[in-house]
Order: C-alpha cells, then structure tokens, then sequence
C-alpha cells in the first residue's frame, strides 16, 4: 500500500513516473482539482489558447522527441476541442496521452453542464480510452494508458476522469509497467522467419525492385537498416509523405516522395518495379492512386507491424509482420550485394526529365513557393525541424526542401489538419529546445490556430513561422481550377496585415514580396534568438505538380508545365 | 456474400460491447447476429458473431478486432468442425384445431412448450440455424404473435487441448 493521496496527485506521481516533465493543455471546471495539485510537482505546463493546440502541441512534440506527448483539458467543450487533434495522431499513429476532467460521477449521464460522453466520442480517433469513476482504479489506469500509447503500433490514449475521482484519495500504489497487462499489447508479432526468407529469396530475384520506405521506418528507427538494405541491392528507396526523413533525400538511391504530388519518376518506378517493397507504410489512396492499376507489374512485400494493415488495400505476395527494425535486421544478411545498373540507369532517365530542376532556377520576380522552400533548405542547411501545414505549401517544402534526417518533418499526413503546424512546431520546440524550430503554414491554415502566438509570448517559445500567402486557401483552388472549372466558391481568404500581427503579439515579423529578398529575410528569422513571423507574399494562382487527378492511375500524372528558361516569362501554370 | 461465424474472447469491462459496435459500423461491417455472455473464466465474455462479407472483409474484421485492447482473442470457426446453436422462442396463436398439430412438430422438432395460454402456445426450439428456420417456416401457417431468436452461438469440436476457450493463448488472422 502506497500513502493516501487524491486521484490528482496520482495523475501528476504517474506522469513523473512515466518521464513527463511538460504537458500542454487548458484548465476548466472538471479538471480543477487536476490543476490545484499541479503546483506541488516539478511540470512544466504550456497554456495553449485552445485544446486544439494542446492536443497538436502533445502530437509535434511526441513526433520531435520520440517521447509519449501529453495534453490536458477539462469536460465538454474543453475536450471536445482536443477531438482534432488525437484524430491527427491517430491517423499517424503518435503517442499521446490526453486527460481530461469529466463532471462528478453523481452527475454522469445527467446532461449536466460541460458534460460531454467524451470516451463515447473519441471511441473510434484513439488507440484506446478510459473513463475513470473510482479513484482506485486511477494508478492503473494512468500507467496503462502510457503503456498502451507507445507500445506496438503507437497511438493517442485519452484519459477521461470524474472530478470527485479526482478528489477522492486512495492507497491503491502505482504499478510496475511490467504489471500492467492489457490483452491487446499482448499480441506483439514476433518475425516469422519463414516469411523473412521468402522476402528475400523475391528481392534477390528481382530485376527491377523498389522500396517504399513509411513512418513506420522512423517509429521504429530502422533507418539505417533500410539504407543497408538499399544499398546491398542496389535498390532505389521512394517514401509515403511521413516517410520522409527514413532516408537523406541527397542519397543517390532516394527518389523523393512518391504518390499523388509525388516526383514523377519515383511514381513510374512504382508501375514498372517487380518487386515493390513496402516498409512500415499501409499503401493509402494518396500513394496507390486507382488501385488496380497500382504497381502493375509488382510482387508486393509488405513489412509492417500492423496485421490488420496487410492486404488491405494492396494484396502481399509475402507478409512479414513485425516491427520494422527487427524484420530488416532478419532480412539483411539473406539479401545478396547485386549491381542493378540497367534499372537504376532506368529510372535516372526518368528523373532528367523532371522540370523540378527547371522551376526551381526559373527567373521571376515574384516570389513562387517552391522558391522559397528552396532558399529555406539553403539557409538551414537542412540542420532544422519543420512543421508543416496541409494543402499546397505542404506538397511544396515536401518536394523543394531536401531533407537529411529522421523526424526532421513534422506534418499531418493521414488526417490532413490545417491549422497544426503552429502548434506542432511550438511542441517539437518545448520537446527540443536545442533545435531551430520552423512552422511553413499556408495563410488559411495559419488562420486556424494563431492565437497560439499568444502562447509563443507567454511560453518564451522562439520558433520561426513562415506564412505561404497567396490569398487562397490554395490547394482546394487548385482542384477547383482543374476539376471544377475555375469556380473559386469559397477559395479566396482575407488575411490579415502580419507584420501588425506581429506587432500586436510583440513578434519581430518581416514581408516578402519579391524573390531577391528571400535569402536575406529568412536568415534574419533563422538566426535571431527569439520567435520570428515571415509573411511571404507569393503569386497567387500556382499550382502543385506532378498531380495525380484523384482516382486517377500514379502514373496518369499532370507534369510540370514546361518552362522556357531562362527568358525571364512568368511561367505558364 | 458467405456467412461467417466469428468467436471473440474479451475482457469483461464496461463498454466493451460499445466498442464492437463501434468497430462494426466504422468499418461498415455487417452484422447479422451477435450473441454475448459469461464463459468458464471469470471477468471473461465470449461473443459469437455471424458477420456476412467476401473473405477480405472477414479477414479485416478479425485483425481490427484484435486490435482492440480488452480482445483476449478471435477465432474464425466457419470452416472448422464445431458445434453451431441458435435458439428461438416463438408464440404461435392456438386454438382447438390448431394445438395438437402445433405440439407434434414441436416434438418432432425437439423443440419444448415453454407456457400456453387460452389462444397461444410460446415454443422453444434449440438447434442450428437451418432447423430453427424451417420450424420457423412451419409455424407461419398457424400465425406468428411474437418470436425472439438469440443468434449462433458456436464452439468448437475436439479434444481439451485445442479447445480452452479463454486461456488458449494466440490468434488467428495473424
């Protein structure tokens, strides 16, 4: 038996236990007995200026740091708000643990005000949830939601706690993780070595194989192992958008990104592969396209953790299910060194024809976007975390930025969230401190979630922001421009003056409307010492290529337009 | 679309069945009956499903199950050897020319008379599906009042070993 204490102090003894020295949130009316004892702990707590933040503050600083990201909010409305943000985690399978406050147990049920069935609403955007009405199951239940968030395919896990349960005291002691069992954990896929070595008996085979390398690669940190394999076989390596970062994007073997906004070649080295291999990644409609014409010509071998992953959309000829480190460490010393000049040859052919190169030198005053990802990669060095939003901006710095190291992107891939880049950056840089911190977020996304610069002041939490402005909310422009005939309903935002928004929060900001003043503009931001706000003016109706029209073939792509360089002419989008 | 007859083991925990459903209707799987109750081990529940769908949705509906924490384990029992049960309780209306022939199908069926009344008869009928169907079918005639069929429940046939239920550890579909 452990000494009598409240249900919030458990709360604030399990998450020391559990390493938590900062967490994000918002305080309320259920949660108040949560917050009163937070004072007696040594815990950081960042106020967000909404539980949206929080949550995506728990998520960028969980992708940042490797670590269960934790988020704190009361009952009802206050919970409710997070509900975007564990969505964004749990497409993209982040560790959280958010609690929340929920009205007396008395109350349960009542309709009582800010009540809100919040387990009930965020059954199916968790890994697992809890609602709390006795204080003696609190210890376990805190440990388990820690247990359950990071292990095996990570998740969010929420905590939902009465508030007399968190007033009540109990002697119940805080278990051993290793005491905590959960019949779901208990199913960890161990490698079967059968499936290893008919993996490797179809790569050694292959002629014409390619890795599609995922997040799972960077959740289980087999990124050296996946260069080792890449290239023992001398096989070129294309990753999912959060697979970015599995390998340096200056290796000569990596293609980039492929898929809908993928480059070009990295997508018809997909269709004429023989063997496609792909590794901690689910072959989601964004990478496949139309899925019958999907890897035409393909074996698939499919590593993942997730049996539930497998054959699901694309159909395995093999399967090895496990943790991707582990499978690739069976596979490698079955895989034989073979030079695979012919396809390589191949697929550089394809490349030489990318316009990326073309757009990126083009000559125009304006700024166009994929401009200034590329002067961002300059002056950082790619030395940098980036959090990007969703939509076009998204597609841009995941194309025009070369990026060299594990969890060096921070994006909502799977759910597609605009508004999370400003909090997810304000939590990787809580998370790493050391670390020179960048949101690139679009001027509708930005718009989402800029009361967080109230909690850049307040926090002292210096990242930079850069804000792709171009007066759209630019990607649905896009598709209105191309599959709806340019009807604009509802695409043209407002935004407001950002260098007065700087002002007004105490933020140094600076404009950009021209492309000679890139360099000089983002070094300021990159190399002064406190937070900095970017405002980048750029041409307004641009669009993302390659594009694969939705439902279309990946290598049905819309190319980049050809540019007749270097005559100085805006370019013909 | 084949039928499949699906067995979960879980932990007894509120609201394990609200996460069922929840994983059925996300997943818009269908369900076309589902059976819950105790088992030989305490804090254990055991469901049987009958889940209509192509093998691939059969296949998914197993692997998300088991991805839900309180799952202790699936089995998938549509092609292997087991015992299938369903019953049903039926209130036929009755009158003097009716109730003799009533209760000898019901004999014959092995069903029971479970309570009569002036003008109706409730019967139980035990037995797998196909049975209970057809008694079903036969009982039409005399005019259905009311009927209540509890789904398949199922277990599999064969020796100790292969067959304690909760404790077995592993799962299909992996």
């Amino acid at each position: 038996m452990a000494k009598k204490r409240s249900g919030a102090d458990i709360v604030w003894e399990a998450l020391l236990a559990e390493g938590v020295d900062v967490l994000f949130g918002h305080p309320g009316g259920a949660i108040l007995p949560t917050y009163d004892a937070m004072t007696k702990y040594p815990v950081r707590h960042i106020l967000a200026r909404h539980e949206q933040g929080a949550a995506h503050m728990a998520d960028g600083y969980a992708r940042a740091t490797g670590k269960v990201g934790v988020c704190m909010a009361t009952s009802g409305p206050g919970a409710l708000n997070l509900v975007t943000g564990l969505a964004t985690a749990m497409m993209d399978s982040i560790p959280v643990v958010a609690i929340t406050g929920q009205v007396p147990t008395t109350l349960l049920g009542n309709d009582a005000f800010q009540e809100t069935d919040v387990v009930g609403v965020t059954l199916p955007i968790t890994k697992h949830n809890f609602l709390v009405t006795d204080v003696h199951e609190l210890p376990w239940v805190m440990r388990a939601a820690f247990k359950i968030a990071r292990t095996g395919r990570p998740g969010p896990v929420l905590v939902d706690i009465c508030k007399d349960a968190q007033i009540a005291e109990t002697d119940v002691p805080l278990p051993d993780p290793d005491d905590v069992h959960v019949p779901g954990l208990e199913r960890y896929p161990q490698v079967d070595m059968t499936a290893v070595r008919e993996a490797a008996a179809l790569i050694n085979k292959a002629k014409r194989p390619l890795i599609i390398a995922g997040h799972g690669v960077l959740l289980s940190g087999a990124e050296r192992e996946l260069q080792e394999l890449a290239e023992r076989g001398s096989i070129p390596v294309t990753t999912t958008l959060l697979g970015i970062g599995s390998i340096p994007e200056t290796h000569p073997l990596a293609l980039g990104m492929c898929g809908m906004h993928g480059e070009a070649f990295a997508n018809m080295a997909i269709q004429k592969c023989d063997v496609l291999i792909g590794i901690g990644m689910r072959f989601d409609d964004r990478v496949t396209g139309r899925l019958a014409d999907f890897a035409p010509n393909a074996k698939v071998i499919h590593f993942e953790l997730d049996p539930s992953e497998v054959n699901k959309n694309v159909q395995a000829a093999v399967a090895v299910v496990g943790d991707a480190k582990e499978s690739l460490q069976a596979l490698l010393p079955l895989i034989e060194p073979v030079s695979r000049a012919e396809w390589l040859r191949q697929i550089d052919g394809w490349r030489r024809e990318s316009q990326e190169r073309d757009i990126a030198n083009i000559e125009v005053d304006e700024v166009i976007p994929p401009h200034f990802m590329r002067e961002l990669w300059h002056v950082t060095k790619a030395d940098v975390i980036i959090a990007t939003d969703v939509g076009q901006h998204q597609m841009w710095e995941a194309q025009y930025y070369i990026h060299q190291r594990p969890n060096q992107l921070l994006t909502s891939g799977g759910l597609g969230t605009m508004g999370y880049a400003v909090p997810a950056a304000i939590g990787a840089k809580v998370g790493r401190p050391e670390e020179t911190v960048w949101a690139v977020v679009g001027d509708g996304g930005f718009q989402m979630t800029m009361q967080e610069l109230g909690t850049i002041v307040q926090e002292d939490i210096p990242i930079k922001i850069a804000v792709i402005r171009n007066g759209f909310l630019g990607m649905v422009r896009q598709w209105q421009q191309l599959f709806y005939e340019k009807r604009y309903a509802a695409t043209p935002i407002f935004c407001p003056d950002l260098v007065k928004l700087g002002e007004a929060y105490g933020i140094p900001a600076r404009r950009i409307t021209r492309r000679d003043e890139l360099h000089d503009a983002i070094k300021e931001a990159h190399e002064s010492k406190g937070p900095f706000l970017l405002d980048v003016k750029v041409m307004e109706e641009v669009n993302v290529y390659p594009m694969v029209a939705p439902g279309a073939g990946i290598d049905e792509m819309i190319r980049r337009p050809i540019v007749q360089n270097p005559s100085g002419m805006t370019p013909a989008w | 679309m084949p039928r499949h007859t699906i067995i979960a083991w879980m932990e007894d925990k509120p609201g394990v069945l609200a996460r069922i459903a929840n994983l059925f209707r996300r997943r818009n799987f269908n369900i076309e009956s589902l059976a819950v109750g105790h088992t030989e081990t305490p804090g254990v529940s055991r469901m049987t499903f009958v889940v209509e769908g192509d093998s691939r949705m059969v296949d998914q509906a197993v692997k998300q199950l088991l991805k839900l924490m309180p799952i202790i384990r699936v089995e998938d029992v549509t092609d292997k050897p087991a015992v299938v049960r369903e019953m049903a309780l039926i209130r036929v209306r009755t009158d003097a020319q009716t109730r003799g022939e009533i209760i000898q199908l019901t004999e014959i069926f092995r069903g029971q008379i479970v309570d009569v009344s002036r003008d109706s008869m409730v019967l139980q009928i035990v037995g797998p599906e196909e049975r209970v169907d057809r008694f079903v079918d036969l009982m039409e005639q005399f005019g259905i009042v009311e009927m209540v069929r509890t789904g398949r429940v199922a277990m599999t046939r064969g020796d100790d070993n292969n067959n304690n239920g909760a404790k077995r550890k592993g799962t299909m579909g992996l």
